[in-house]
């Protein structure tokens, strides 16, 4: 099982991906540029994706509480998503997301 | 300065759980603390980001919430009378020719004890910088990202964005004085109180303040002074007119002027500690929970808990050299018991 994960230089990775773990877990994991300050808890934004329009209708809808925090971040779209929300499965083998800015490491804090 | 230097046994860095845990272990060994925090309020990340989580690893606690681990922690140090400082981020630490340090804070308090304890989790909490290029330039001049005079605010176009009680509540506030106020947010749902969400409703209906779905674009303007504020709408672009701007996205973590005060880190993000006492490369010096590295470090709060108890007795030794360190229990210590207030 597979995501494939565009970081926000453009670089393209193939990461291997575990049943269960959340999307951010995976990318963090290999060590991509993820800040995910809240540790998967859905109270900050910093696991902010974009979802591959192919495969936008095939994730659950986010819940009110990640739309709430997607509020929290200047560059939501329309495919929009936190990380920390979309579980693997057998179903989102091969799914693909590309890093938002915001959800940068080193991500500009005024 | 020294006019109000505050002279103490430890500075504790960071009013997050384990600081607040650090204040109770060295309370026991008798050292008194000032207690220091960006934030206003204690508890740090877990008042911060998940006041309303509920955390399942803390010993003894099958759930808790950040809030409600924090009011704990509050009611079991009250007994210490730690001072706490809030809304200050310390920006400076010199060390002193006796071993001791002083520290300064952005307020301008300054603080001299022979031990500092650096309990920062991520770092400071920090505004966070909408990705709008060039908006550095604005900062302090025509954006802000609070409100520190509303006389700011008075006669100009003001642009409020976020769909969160500071946003709502600085639209609310703001526009009785404000020439004109556009609040943005990308969709027509907030997640501010129901109250304030209708309070700015009716202002909207009444005229007196323009709402715009939309996100923050680019900005217009000459030497530091906004004149125009592009929007992207559904539509396309968008531009209003706007003198001041206030971007409200919350706050993240940011390592800030830890990182200038020479201690040896890991990775550029995390300060190197020993696994005996939790100290770092500067001896007097200590740091714990979030913000330490050492090798099989887990950022978990109990571990932080576990890194206070080792510190203290570390500091102990440094303030106090000349005294023997016994070790006692709480259960059967009268003398820890009279600390307590409880014998």
């Amino acid at each position: 099982m597979q995501i494939i994960v565009t970081d926000q230089n453009g670089t393209v990775h193939e990461l291997e991906a575990l049943e269960g773990w959340r999307v951010m877990e995976v990318i963090r994991d290999w060590g991509l540029n993820i800040k995910a300050e809240c540790g998967g808890s859905c109270a900050c934004a910093t696991c902010h994706v974009y979802v591959d329009e192919a495969w936008e209708d095939r994730l659950n809808p986010p819940t009110d509480e990640e739309e709430d925090m997607l509020d929290t971040v200047a560059d939501v779209k329309e495919n929009s998503r936190l990380s920390c929300q979309i579980l693997m499965s057998d179903d989102l083998d091969g799914l693909k997301v590309t890093l938002a800015e915001s959800a940068r490491q080193d991500e500009e804090a005024a | 300065m020294t006019g109000n230097e505050i002279v103490t046994d430890v500075i504790i860095i960071g009013a997050g759980p384990v600081g607040l845990f650090a204040v109770f272990e060295l309370g026991l060994v008798d050292l008194k603390c000032q207690v220091i925090d960006i934030l206003d309020r204690p508890g740090g990340q877990c008042a911060e980001l998940y006041p309303e989580k509920p955390i399942y690893d803390i010993p003894a606690f099958p759930e808790i919430s950040g809030q409600g681990l924090t009011d704990n922690l509050m009611k079991q140090i009250a007994p210490f009378g730690a001072e706490f400082h809030f809304s200050q981020m310390v920006t400076n630490v010199e060390k002193l020719a006796d071993g001791g340090y002083r520290v300064t804070t952005d307020a301008d308090q300054t603080f001299v004890a022979k031990v500092i304890v650096v309990a920062a989790g991520g770092g400071s909490f920090q505004p966070k910088r909408p990705p709008v290029p060039g908006i550095e330039a604005y900062e302090g001049k025509s954006v802000f990202y609070a409100v520190r005079k509303m006389d700011e605010f008075r006669d100009q176009d003001v642009v409020i964005v976020g769909g969160g009680d500071s946003a709502l509540d600085w639209t609310l506030s703001l526009e009785p004085i404000a020439r004109s106020l556009t609040l943005v947010h990308r969709r027509d749902q907030f997640r501010g109180h129901a109250d304030s969400v209708n309070k700015m409703r009716a202002l909207v209906e009444e005229g007196r303040i323009n709402f715009v779905m939309g996100q923050l674009g680019r900005l217009e303007g000459e030497n530091g002074q906004i004149s125009e504020v592009v929007l992207n709408t559904k539509a396309g672009e968008m531009g209003i007119p706007g003198t001041r701007l206030l971007p409200f996205f919350g706050l993240t973590m940011k390592l800030g002027p830890v990182a200038d005060w020479g201690l040896e880190l890991h990775e550029n993000a995390l300060i190197k500690v020993d696994t005996e006492k939790f100290e770092t490369s500067a001896p007097g010096i200590f740091a714990i929970g979030d913000i330490n590295w050492y090798p099989g470090k887990l950022k978990l709060i109990l571990s932080g808990f576990h890194e206070a108890a080792l510190m203290a007795q570390a500091a102990k030794r440094i303030v106090h050299p000349d005294e023997k360190v016994v070790f006692q229990y709480t259960t059967s210590s009268t003398k820890l018991q009279k600390k307590l207030g409880v014998a």
